[in-house]
This record gives C-alpha cells, sequence and structure tokens, in this order.
C-alpha cells in the first residue's frame, strides 16, 4: 500500500462528487456530493501529510480547517435551502435563477 | 498481499459504494444516510493514515453534525417532493465530465506518484502544538468563520425577514 492508491482514491471520490454536482437538480443533493468533494481533498491532504518524507502535523492541520469551512459552509447552506423552500416552495437549484443575467 | 491492502480495499470499496449510491439514489433520505457510510469509511482510511484525531473529528462532525442538519432539512422541506425529482437532463455531459476529471486526475498522480511507502504517525501533542502556535492566527479565523457562519444561518433562516 503506498501513496498512490489514496491518490487514485480521492480522484474517485473526487469524481463522483464532480457528477453528482453537475447532474442532480435538488439543492440538498447538490450539497451532498459537495461533501464528498471536500473529504476527496481531506484524504488526499492526510495522505500526503502521512507518507511525507519528514513527520510534519501541516497536512492535519490543514484538513482540520477544511472541516471546519466544510461545518460552516453546510450550516449556511442548509439555512439558505430552508429560505428558498419557504420563499417559493422548491429546492430546484434549476428554479432559482433571480440574480441570473 | 498485505493485510493492510486487503484493509484499504475494503475501506476504499465503502467509501467508493456509499459515494455511488448518494449521486445516484432517487430517494433523498437514502442518499444523506449513504453519505454517512462513505464517510464513516473515510473515517477508516484516516485511520489507515495513522491519523487517528482526524479520524475522531470525522466521525464526530461529519456522523454527529452535518448527517443530522442534512436530515433535518430534509424534514422540514418536503420529502414527495425530492422524490419525484428528476435528474438534470443533461446527466450524460456531467458523466462525462466526471470521467474525464477522474482519467486527468488519476494520470497526473501516477505520473508523478512519490515512491514513498512508510507511513508517519503524528502525535497528538505535536498536532496540538503546531495547531497553537503555528498555525494559531488561521485558528482564530476559523473560529471567527464559524461564528460568522452561525449568525448568518440564524439571519437568513429566521421567520418574518425584515422589520
Amino acid at each position: 500500500m503506498s501513496l498512490i492508491h489514496f491518490q487514485v482514491l480521492s480522484a474517485a471520490l473526487f469524481s463522483i462528487g464532480v457528477y453528482g454536482v453537475l447532474a442532480r437538480r435538488s439543492a440538498v443533493m447538490v450539497l451532498l456530493a459537495l461533501e464528498l468533494m471536500l473529504n476527496a481533498v481531506n484524504v488526499n491532504l492526510i495522505a500526503f501529510a502521512a507518507y511525507g518524507e519528514q513527520v510534519q502535523a501541516t497536512g492535519q492541520v490543514i484538513a482540520i480547517f477544511v472541516i471546519t469551512v466544510a461545518a460552516a459552509e453546510v450550516g449556511l447552506a442548509m439555512a439558505i435551502i430552508l429560505r428558498l423552500f419557504r420563499d417559493r416552495a422548491s429546492v430546484d437549484v434549476d428554479e432559482v435563477d433571480l440574480m441570473k443575467w | 498481499m498485505s493485510l493492510s491492502l486487503v484493509v484499504f480495499y475494503l475501506l476504499g470499496a465503502v467509501c467508493l459504494g456509499g459515494a455511488v449510491g448518494v449521486v445516484v439514489s432517487r430517494n433523498v433520505v437514502h442518499s444523506a444516510l449513504l453519505l454517512l457510510v462513505s464517510l464513516m469509511g473515510v473515517a477508516g482510511l484516516y485511520l489507515l493514515l495513522l491519523a487517528e484525531f482526524l479520524a475522531l473529528v470525522q466521525v464526530l462532525i461529519y456522523g454527529g453534525a452535518i448527517t443530522i442538519i442534512v436530515l433535518f432539512v430534509i424534514m422540514l422541506t418536503r420529502v414527495q417532493e425530492f422524490r419525484a425529482m428528476k435528474d438534470n437532463p443533461q446527466w450524460p455531459l456531467a458523466v462525462v465530465a466526471a470521467l474525464a476529471m477522474f482519467v486527468l486526475l488519476a494520470a497526473a498522480m501516477i505520473k508523478g506518484a512519490p515512491s514513498e511507502t512508510t507511513r508517519q504517525s503524528v502525535s497528538f501533542e505535536e498536532l496540538g502544538s503546531s495547531l497553537f502556535t503555528q498555525w494559531a492566527v488561521p485558528f482564530e479565523v476559523a473560529s471567527l468563520v464559524l461564528l460568522v457562519a452561525l449568525i448568518g444561518a440564524i439571519v437568513i433562516a429566521r421567520e418574518g425577514g425584515e422589520e
């Protein structure tokens, strides 16, 4: 087992997330796919931290920051989805075109 | 084949299987629960990478907080509407884009792969001291980000709006 295993796994996870973000129409589903992509990034970061030439905490610390931002993002996005549902009775991302020119 | 490689393939199958389930499932509740499966697989991978603290954080934040919030929102919005919702009609293009992304990433990674095979563990002490010395300012900024997100979420989701 070497670094490349984890790298290819994280690439696969990220690509599945890309598909989810592009293909789903429900805002909740898009958000779930986004979480997958963030996790793929974290796997990559921690794999590089574990297989690095010298022992250093940097990779894990940045992964902690990514998790923090992901938590903040989920909280905000869920608030926006709730508001959207209340105002428009829909969570279809295609129908949210108020700011589209 | 070494034991760790077997464990890696098992965890990888859990991760990728869960992830595929998330993006193809028609039912949004199933999607959210499959996301939990996939993320717990990722926590297992962190253990395999000797990052115990991150595995713990993963279980706590994703298993304990994020999945609950998602399920909460699914239950506050109408579930039957989600069920009827079809995918974007351009989904074949999304498949092509995702496959292209994977091929590109994997090719670049295999081409430039370093041949490291020994894993190193970062101790809790090391991680903590790094977080509170070298990364002290970003750490404080992260707390500010969480606070702003919290206030923003309350303001956005509040009943009533302007007064």
